[in-house]
């Protein structure tokens, strides 16, 4: 069995409002920070998880991010995978 | 319907069971039994309430967790069988998540978690759930939430809207869903989800009685 890091992002899609990321956005502009065009936030969630192979270990983490870690109704999601 | 029960799903960190189980015995007179979120047997229910509250402290995302739940995986069968499943705020969270019904609910536009009295337009009569009748076509229900901000893709409004699904419509949207929306209903109208609380305006001395019907026509057939 091999083992993996596997760190998954997940973001609001484009077209949904992220108003936590607005609202930090306006908390960045009052810091004095300049150039911010956009600013959204999302989630980063790390699995250790072990398979056979790489092919194996993506089939897994591909179903835990599309029924469980994302909602792709307004979500979208991506990761990387490093074998330990 | 002296046999007629109503179970109400409890999960860890429901807050409105108690309350629905109020309105329905105290008020309405209907039958209910607490159905532990493990549980799968629902052989000894008519009708289900999923009721609000913030099941499994909202992690990840509101119902995220609860759509693995044995109850939630057992309710597939029951909803096809053409029974009645009310989802009241996060109940609703819950269907949409688990796929019962379309869209999803994120955070409300102004980041605030609302705790208000609105007023509801009655859209559809699918199933039943609201008084469509000549005299009421708008109701006042109180919400308490702070992610009930209805998100859906546009081919899945269209279908709402001609499908007549959209059950009610805030009059001054709150929290930034789109077309308005504060609940939908299934294709089959027995699945309603909405982010106000029929539950808490069922007795005039609490603020009104415009969930009444909502809760009572968990018996219709």
């Amino acid at each position: 069995m091999d083992q993996f890091a596997v760190k998954v992002f997940v973001r609001l899609r484009p077209s949904v409002l992220d108003p936590a990321g607005e609202a930090t956005k306006s908390a960045s502009i009052k810091l004095g920070a300049e150039g911010i065009k956009s600013l959204r936030i999302g989630k980063m969630i790390e699995v250790k998880i072990e398979g056979n192979g790489e092919n194996e270990v993506r089939e897994k983490i591909d179903l835990l991010c599309d029924r469980l870690f994302a909602n792709t109704v307004i979500e979208d999601y991506e990761y990387s995978l490093e074998k330990l | 319907m002296d046999n007629f029960i109503v179970g109400i799903v409890v999960f860890p960190g429901s807050n409105c069971d108690r309350d629905v189980s109020w309105a329905l015995e105290g008020c309405l007179d209907i039958r209910t039994k607490y159905l532990w979120h493990e549980s799968s047997d629902l052989s000894e229910v008519d009708a289900i309430v999923l009721p609000g509250g913030f099941s499994y402290g909202d992690y990840l995302r509101c119902g995220a967790i609860a759509r693995f739940s044995p109850l939630i995986n057992a309710l597939d069968e029951f909803v096809k069988s053409g029974k009645r499943v009310l989802g009241i705020c996060n109940g609703f969270q819950i269907l949409t998540e688990s796929g019962f019904l379309p869209g999803a609910l994120t955070a409300n536009k102004n980041l605030n978690f609302i705790c208000d009295d609105v007023e509801l337009d009655i859209v559809s009569s699918k199933g039943g759930w609201f008084n469509n009748g000549d005299e009421k076509q708008t109701i006042k229900l109180p919400i308490a939430h702070g992610e009930g901000r209805y998100h859906c893709d546009s081919d899945t409004l269209k279908k709402l809207v001609d499908d007549e699904l959209i059950a009610l419509r805030y009059k001054n949207n709150p929290n930034g869903s789109s077309f308005d929306i504060a609940g939908i209903t299934n294709e089959k109208g027995n699945v309603l989800g909405l982010m106000p609380h029929p539950e808490r305006a069922c007795d005039e001395t609490i603020g009104g009685t415009d969930g009444l019907f909502t809760l009572k026509s968990l018996i219709v057939k």
